[in-house]
């Protein structure tokens, strides 16, 4: 699904910006090569500062890369200009961190999920937003709902749906549950590794939260400091972490145990 | 027995609307740490301020007693309880990044409370301020006690603020969400952190926080808290090994941990929160007064 | 929370029918001198006069219907000054927010230029050049004050263009242009509403400033800043020619600041 080679990419660091001239470039990702085969469900971890986030906003193409290659479904999208772009961007879709700032607040739900469907064209839009609460398992009276009359985890189904209803080959899902309260963020979990089930979709998940992503996910990828330190199946990883960050990460999580060796 | 802080059937609400805490009641003893565990909303922030005297004005307490030191802070009048939370208690803040002033350097953050509230001479507050950075590793302590926040790291801002906390040698300290704004790696280190600090100054902690991963590592007990309402109260081994309250059951079962990755996540089933609700509700009555 | 939309509402709706009917409304023709009428208190004074409801200035002229008449000149100086001034300012300020680059770099360059004159120097010079009369006194706003607009709605933009609910709406494959038009807009609107009605109370305070040193319309049309300037030379025998004006004056500038808080609560989706 996504074959990616030696990304690359830098932000102007404006805080460092001389009074003339161009600012210094930071370098975010410093050559990341990896592949999403189809019906993978891929974990991406790292701290913050990683470059999880812009990663997964390259993928998207939100951000172009400096230098390197995307290619999705076998299409190079790297340098793809936007209007390029949009008659694939159903294919590739999001979801997002916090679904109270990427829900737009002047929207009710129908109109969020119904929205990008009417935008790329597809028929019976009514019967597709049904469908998508149903998937969810959100009542389909809350097509009236404004985000705000919403808790956090019924919004983060809406941000799924929303995603789903565009009946997309790959999801890209940011910190999705990080927000939440446990028992929602356990619903929701639920809710998408039975999605991925039933769907059989191609799904990369990023997470600070290992225990989130040993739950989902079939591959992880651990990114520091803009690289990837490891990449391996999820059982091997835990198995045996190869780099010392990961073990380093591991060692660090808090489990719910007072016996635990936490030294 | 009686804890360094005890709070008794504390009961607050947003004035003219909801009860937020209903009949509140825990205590920790000297030297030990006590965790206050909840989902957002349960109330758990708000024990916190009530300890600390920074409740919002829209909040009024109806009922209960705070006992710090031997003291019930609520019988005192405004000034003196003031005066005496400033001298007993201290707080570790969520966020390091909105707890420093970005306009003031360090050194003076530190020394103006001991200055200003304890009334220290400015020497010896420097010198203390610059013991106690050195004290939780901080290391070229001179640089930082001229640097502004922005200049150090997340994980630098919170040992500053622990610094900060334990300056004046309090013997409670309210340690509220102190590690949920950082990375793993990073929390960990600062929860040593923490726990070195307490022991060697022999404070009492009241930690807050909705990691029960964290509370596991920290906390001699705890509370758990459901709507405003403590569901149960435990010491931390029998809280892990038998839970008896549904919703601690059900906190549990919803928490992932990386070493069992196929049991399935439980949410808090619906029968639970009804269980809690009829619980408060009951309690609510015969307390007489409303939810 | 509707207090006070009501209340500045109904007083600005007052002021805009008295305004539109000045000519049937007032009582005297606001230009008419009579001096043996001259300095007549309001009514309930001593001396007052039946049908000069709030007294005469030093030429015998009605203080109300002047007022009446003052009222149309500075409602349409803040209803087209203000808007025009509204529809350039947001306009740039959303275009270099939300396309940033080169538009931006152009736009902040010239609005950090534009904003180093000193305004009420800038305005006069205006109407030094431009010569007396209305449309110079709305050119003038519209000149001096985009740059308000400009700034404070591309800070706006900028703030609301970083929001995921943008990226999101580029996932969903909306172009740039619609999005700026169906996704951001409607967020900043109610902010342009606040800066729209502030803008209007300003234009009037302009408006009255310049009337006052006299750089303003001819003369013979009434004004608010006219009378308040004409008030000041006699305010210790006839403190009516002063105050009134003042208080209306201020009243308006007022009701015009309350009335965008209160749109501005009104159209916001969280707290309606």
């Amino acid at each position: 699904m996504y074959e990616i080679r030696n990304l690359r990419l830098s932000f102007p660091d404006m805080a460092h910006k001389p009074l003339f001239g161009a600012p210094p470039q930071i370098e975010i990702l410093k050559g990341l090569s990896f592949d999403i085969p189809k019906g993978v469900v891929l974990g991406i971890v790292g701290g913050s500062g990683s470059g999880k986030s812009t990663l997964g906003r390259a993928m998207l193409r939100l951000l172009e890369p400096s230098s390197g290659t995307i290619r999705f479904d076998g299409t190079d999208i790297t340098h793809l200009s936007e209007p390029e772009l949009r008659p694939l961007r159903r294919r590739f879709q999001m979801i997002f961190q916090d679904p109270m700032s990427s829900l737009n607040p002047r929207r009710q739900v129908h109109g969020l999920i119904a929205g990008p469907l009417r935008l790329h064209g597809m028929e019976d839009v009514t019967g597709r937003v049904s469908r998508a609460l149903d998937m969810v398992g959100l009542p389909q009276n809350f097509a009236t709902r404004y985000p705000h009359e919403l808790s956090g985890g019924q919004r983060q189904r809406v941000g799924i749906a929303r995603a789903l209803a565009l009946e997309p080959d790959f999801i890209l899902a940011d910190e999705i549950v990080s927000g939440l309260d446990v028992s929602s963020q356990a619903q929701v979990l639920n809710l998408l590794s039975q999605l991925v089930d039933e769907l059989r979709m191609t799904l990369a998940f990023i997470s600070h939260d290992l225990s989130v992503i040993r739950r989902l996910c079939t591959r992880v990828l651990v990114l520091h400091h803009g690289k990837i330190v490891e990449q391996a199946e999820t059982a091997a990883l835990f198995d045996a972490p190869a780099a010392d960050y990961t073990r380093e990460l591991l060692a660090a999580i808090p489990l719910p145990d007072p016996y635990q060796e936490w030294a | 027995m009686s804890g360094f802080l005890d709070i008794k059937g504390l009961t607050l609400r947003l004035r003219g609307g909801p009860t937020i805490l209903r009949s509140v009641s825990l205590r920790v003893a000297s030297g030990k740490v006590h965790g206050l565990v909840g989902e957002s909303g349960a109330g758990k922030s708000t024990i916190g301020k009530a300890v600390l005297g920074t409740l919002p004005r829209a909040i009024e307490i109806t009922g209960g007693e705070i006992w710090l030191d031997g003291v019930n802070l609520l019988a005192l009048p405004p000034r003196e309880r003031r005066r005496r939370i400033g001298a007993t208690a201290a707080l570790i803040p969520q966020d390091p990044l909105t707890a420093l002033n970005p306009s003031k350097r360090i050194g003076p953050q530190i020394t103006r409370r001991l200055i200003d509230i304890l009334g220290w001479s400015k020497a010896d507050a420097n010198r203390r301020a610059r013991d106690i950075l050195d004290e939780v590793h901080i290391p070229d302590v001179a640089r930082v006690m001229r640097s502004y926040p922005h200049e150090l790291s997340g994980g630098m801002r919170q040992r500053v603020l622990i610094a900060s906390a334990f300056a004046a040698e309090p013997k409670l300290i309210v340690a509220d969400e102190p590690t949920t704004a950082l990375d793993v790696t990073v929390q960990k280190q600062i929860l040593r952190l923490i726990n070195e600090m307490r022991a060697r100054h022999g404070t009492a902690l009241l930690f807050v926080t909705h990691d029960l991963g964290v509370v596991s590592k920290v906390c001699n007990s705890l509370s758990v808290l459901y709507a405003g309402k403590v569901v149960e109260e435990a010491q931390m081994h029998r809280f892990f090994t038998q839970p008896i309250h549904p919703y601690s059951r059900a906190l549990l079962a919803a928490t992932p941990t990386y070493l069992d990755p196929d049991g399935s996540l439980q949410p808090v089933p619906a029968e639970v929160i009804q269980e809690v609700e009829t619980e408060v509700h009951q309690h609510a009555q015969r307390a007489g007064y409303d939810v | 929370m509707g207090a006070r939309l009501w209340l500045s509402g109904t007083w600005l709706g007052l002021l805009a029918l008295a305004a539109l009917f000045a000519p049937w409304v007032a009582p005297h023709d606001p230009l008419a001198q009579d001096l043996f009428l001259g300095r007549l208190p309001p009514f309930w004074m001593d001396g007052a006069e039946p049908g000069y409801w709030l007294g005469t200035d030093s030429l015998g002229r009605d203080v109300l219907s002047r007022m009446i008449h003052g009222a149309r000149i500075a409602l349409m100086v803040a209803l087209i000054a203000g808007t025009l001034t509204c529809l350039i300012g947001a306009t740039l300020g959303v275009l270099a927010g939300f396309y940033r680059g080169w538009s931006d770099r152009i736009i902040s360059r010239l609005v950090d230029i534009w904003m180093a004159f000193p305004p009420v120097l800038f305005a006069i010079l205006l109407i030094a050049v431009l010569g007396p009369g209305l449309l110079s006194i709305i050119l003038a706003i519209v000149i001096i004050d985009w740059t308000r607009f400009a700034r404070v709605i591309r800070a706006e933009t900028l703030s609301q263009g970083a929001m995921d609910y943008v990226a999101s709406a580029q996932v969903a494959g909306r172009t740039r242009f619609s999005t700026m038009i169906a996704e951001i807009l409607p967020n900043i609107l109610p902010t342009v509403i606040a800066l729209l009605t502030l803008e209007m109370g300003i234009a009037v305070i302009v408006e009255a400033i310049l009337s006052f040193v006299n750089l303003s319309i001819s003369t013979d049309s009434p004004t608010w800043g006219g009378m308040i300037a004409e008030g000041r030379t006699s305010v210790h025998q006839a403190w009516w020619v002063l105050v009134f004006p003042l208080f209306t004056l201020f009243l308006t500038v007022l009701s015009f600041s309350q009335l965008g808080e209160g749109l501005k609560d009104r159209f916001d989706p969280v707290l309606r």
